[in-house]
């Protein structure tokens, strides 16, 4: 029996290359993200670290290292220092089911969807625990600004998400990309005769995932013009870090869903070439698209004011959201009410 | 509503004449005088001939100079107002050789190039002016600035606490008899 | 620690209305400088916002009283760093005034081509701090590149960057060269699209507008009651301007507009500012064709003592009007200098304005009144 058809193998290798890949892209994506925001600036990035700054997350990833883990006085210990670990676990677990290509994935369940956005909606409660157990009053402020913000965006996302599985009829990931293949005009992004308003739809979906993931111009919680660091000001060191690194897992599994369930997620645009390999590299290609759009839409934007920012979601999103799931079933059904009348 | 200078001055005038005689420039050692002028002799600011006086702008930078009694501070805050002019600055500079204070208060117009100066003379030892924050509600800073630096009481100021000086700060710095 | 008296309660005893008290201490990425604010707040409400001021106070006052009238010259530009040449030109005009000294045509321009050159700089300032304060992180990089330009300008002319003591009584330090003038009128064809480019990108940014319109309600009663001056007051619809109020230098031979927006609000100031630049540069090529040959420098007497009696000196500084009173006995070291500051009557209406307001609409307002806290703690 091959030793990588044994079902305990094959899940610890993929928990090794889930951490992995999450590692390095938190690690990676934080100098992506500056040396786009130097060239947004007019000015080069990191580069002085290895050649072309390509060392700098190393070199951070030592000095957080480095540092002392300070746990301040009079705060709620066991909370305080669960609180990075909480806000890490999700995005991993999340990529335990998202498919990088036909063959790689950790575990394929059929109710992948749901699997997903249940682990999605914990992350609010770590920022929330480590702001609440930092006994610190901007923390405590940015704590409740977060979980405001983010019940107001979760809200939009599941409408657009169950209007996409009337679409789909299936929560099981690798089948909607099944269902995607064939060409860029059979993505979901694309399929305007089912839902006449699907681009509307990807783009509040991209926007509340901006918001849940609190990145510019929705990053209230971290706010430093205010709040100094918001809900991390009392953390120190590797614990920083963490949050730091589970902020940019939260972008890498926010944009990885929106691909596989808007942008055909493994397969190709040109109906070849969706295999094995190839899938992933269309999957990494699409996902890292995405996120330079995250990080492009960072450096650009001031931040919206707070009340805003709700506003947006409750008279703005939720109401278009219902109205395209509306809009999106009496479309499905109107075929059978037009067979029906003639 | 732009005022015209004559029309201050006539106010200014009546103010004074209404209230008690100015504290002259007198040498440090001489009691209160009424209205005479101090001897040139002393190192101090020539005071005006007269206590309300139109002066060159070009010179002074200023176009009214008005001398008031300490006791009418607030009066001269209310014609002030109602001539619709803005608080410019309030200020101290210490006469140790007259052994007095002079408090000086510069008003702006926003709408005409007016500008005013009052000023009132108050003995060196516990100095107090009456508070005008409650016709220009800016003076509370000046006031507690000049406070800081003088040891000036504003009575009716709700906030005679070291301002720009530490928290603990006891001395007057701007006195010419302070010793660091 | 504050004490349990000097806590407002407005609850009774009633724990869902309490209030907490917390300070923007003063070491804050949003308190442009060592200011303190002590914010009494009802969950995100402003009930009371107490500006502690004195993180930064260096006793210039005093220090105008053990030095020489020429000695005192560089404290003026490290009252107000970032527009220093108005602070300088704001003493020197006092005492020439008060001396009656003349100063070339030639000087007199030159002041005004480096104060207009330094008042753009100190608005690009601001203007990248803003929207650094309000989240943009881009815009403060654009800003300082144009404002290198200025800074690399004046240093050719007076040797330094940003506490330039360029003005004497009587005219300038040294001349100013072709080279200079000749840079001066490319950074003009420079800055134009440039502002241009800002207007479209960050002012009609609708983020942007959403952040300042209608925030922060600063009427111009309010600012005459508490002396504000500078864009605080133009922003609120009265047309106060130093340059047109006092006219000093050769500004009677310059035109310009003096922009004025009503509406009062955040926005209004933002505007002002914005369009003061376009002024400024409007200022500096009408000095640029006008400046005449000659002396650079006047006639002063070796050792300056001023006649007695007091005299005071008003400029419009980038902030606001910049007030210089001395008091002289006749001697050669002044007897009192008075600094009226614009930053500290424009910050003295903060606790008013502020009441109940929402925290960042709050801290964009005290973005929006321009505030440097040496200029406030001199």
């Amino acid at each position: 029996m091959h030793l990588l058809s044994l079902e305990p193998i094959r899940i610890l290798l993929y928990l090794f290359g889930i951490c992995a890949f999450v590692g390095a892209n938190a690690a990676y994506l934080v100098l992506a993200e500056r040396k786009g925001a130097g060239r947004i600036q007019r000015r080069p990035g990191p580069n002085e670290a290895g050649f072309g700054g390509i060392l700098q997350p190393i070199a951070d990833g030592i000095k957080l290292l480095a540092k002392q883990v300070m746990v301040p006085p009079g705060t709620d210990g066991l909370l305080f220092r669960a609180a990075p670990l909480l806000v890490m676990a999700p995005p991993l677990m999340c990529l335990a089911v998202i498919p990088f290509s036909d063959s790689l994935v950790a575990r394929n369940l059929n109710v992948g969807l749901l699997f997903v956005f249940s682990f999605g909606s914990i992350n609010v409660m770590a920022l929330m625990l480590g702001g609440w157990a930092s006994r610190n009053k901007f923390a405590i402020i940015s704590a409740a600004r977060v979980v405001s913000q983010s019940v107001a965006y979760e809200i939009p996302m599941l409408l657009v998400v169950i209007t996409l599985l009337m679409v789909t009829g299936t929560m099981d990931l690798n089948e909607i990309i099944g269902q995607q293949a064939g060409g860029i005009w059979h993505w979901n992004l694309f399929k305007v005769w089912v839902n006449p308003l699907m681009p509307v739809t990807f783009i509040i979906f991209f926007i509340c995932m901006l918001a849940e993931t609190n990145r510019a111009p929705f990053d209230m919680a971290e706010a430093e013009s205010e709040l100094v660091a918001g809900a991390f000001t009392e953390y120190g060191g590797m614990g920083f870090g963490v949050f730091f690194m589970a902020e940019y897992a939260n972008i890498v599994v926010g944009c990885s869903l929106a691909t596989v369930l808007f942008l055909g997620g493994w397969q190709s645009p040109i109906g070849v070439l969706s295999g094995g390999l190839w899938g992933a590299g269309w999957f990494l290609l699409k996902m890292y698209g995405l996120i330079f759009t995250v990080i492009w839409i960072r450096w650009t934007f001031p931040r919206t004011q707070f009340y805003s920012l709700l506003n947006l979601s409750w008279k703005i999103l939720i109401p278009v959201s219902l109205f395209t799931l509306l809009l999106t079933g009496a479309m499905m059904k109107l075929p059978l009410v037009f067979n029906q009348l003639f | 509503m732009n005022p015209s200078l004559e029309q201050l001055a006539g106010q200014f005038t009546r103010l004074v004449e209404s209230g008690p005689a100015p504290v002259a420039a007198v040498p440090a050692g001489a009691g209160p005088a009424a209205a005479t002028p101090a001897p040139a002799a002393v190192a101090a600011a020539v005071p005006p001939p007269g206590p309300v006086q139109v002066v060159d702008f070009a010179l002074k930078g200023f176009h009214l100079d008005a001398r008031v009694d300490s006791s009418l501070v607030v009066a001269s805050a209310e014609i002030m107002d109602q001539a619709g002019f803005g608080l410019d600055a309030i200020t101290g500079v210490d006469w140790l050789a007259q052994n007095e204070m002079e408090v000086v208060y510069d008003y702006f117009h926003p709408t005409s190039p007016l500008r005013v100066v009052v000023r009132t003379r108050i003995p060196r030892v516990s100095p107090e002016v009456p508070t005008i924050g409650g016709v220009f509600p800016g003076a509370n800073w000046h006031e507690r600035e000049t406070h800081d630096f003088f040891g000036i009481l504003f009575a009716g100021n709700p906030n005679m606490k070291p301002f720009l000086l530490p928290e603990d700060a006891d001395f007057h710095p701007l006195l010419k008899d302070y010793k660091p | 620690m504050i004490a349990q008296k000097d806590l407002i309660r407005v609850d009774n005893g009633d724990p869902t209305k309490e209030t907490f008290v917390l300070n923007l201490g003063p070491q804050h990425p949003a308190a442009h400088g060592v200011l303190r604010v002590l914010l009494t707040m009802d969950g995100e409400w402003i009930q009371r916002a107490e500006p502690i001021i004195g993180y930064i106070h260096r006793m210039h006052e005093k220090m105008g009283e053990n030095r020489t009238w020429a000695k005192f010259l560089p404290n003026t530009s490290r009252i107000d760093y970032l527009s220093a040449m108005h602070y300088t030109h704001a003493f020197v005009g006092a005492v020439e005034r008060a001396a009656k000294i003349e100063v070339p045509e030639r000087a007199e321009y030159a002041r005004v081509i480096t104060s207009e050159l330094n008042r753009i700089s100190s608005h690009m300032v601001w203007w990248g701090a803003l929207l650094l304060d309000l989240g943009g992180f881009t815009p403060i990089l654009y800003a300082f590149d144009d404002r290198e330009k200025i800074l690399d300008l004046l240093e050719g002319l007076c040797g330094a960057r940003l506490t330039y003591c360029y003005y004497r009584f009587g005219g300038l330090y040294n001349d100013v060269d072709d080279a200079f003038l000749k840079g001066t009128r490319d950074f003009v064809t420079h800055m134009r699209p440039r502002l241009k480019m800002y207007r479209e990108l960050v002012t009609d940014n609708i983020i942007l507008r959403k952040r300042l319109m209608g925030i922060g309600p600063i009427s111009g009663e309010m600012c005459r009651k508490y002396g504000a001056t500078g864009p605080v007051i133009r922003g609120a619809g009265v047309a106060y301007d130093v340059r047109r109020a006092e006219p000093y230098s050769v500004y009677p031979k310059l035109s310009f507009k003096i922009p004025v927006h009503p509406e009062a609000d955040s926005m209004a100031r933002y505007l002002v500012r914005m369009d003061e630049m376009e002024e400024s540069l409007h200022i500096i090529e009408q000095a640029l064709d006008q400046i005449p040959a000659g002396p650079f420098i006047g006639k002063v007497p070796r050792v300056l003592k001023l006649p007695v009696g007091d005299t005071c000196y008003a400029v419009e500084a980038a902030r606001g009007r910049f007030m210089v009173r001395i008091v002289s006995d006749g001697k050669e070291i002044p007897y009192r200098i008075k600094l009226r500051t614009p930053s500290f009557s424009n910050l003295s209406l903060y606790e008013e304005a502020s009441k109940g307001m929402i925290l960042p609409d709050a801290l964009a307002m005290m973005g929006s009144l321009d505030l440097v806290i040496p200029d406030i703690d001199r």
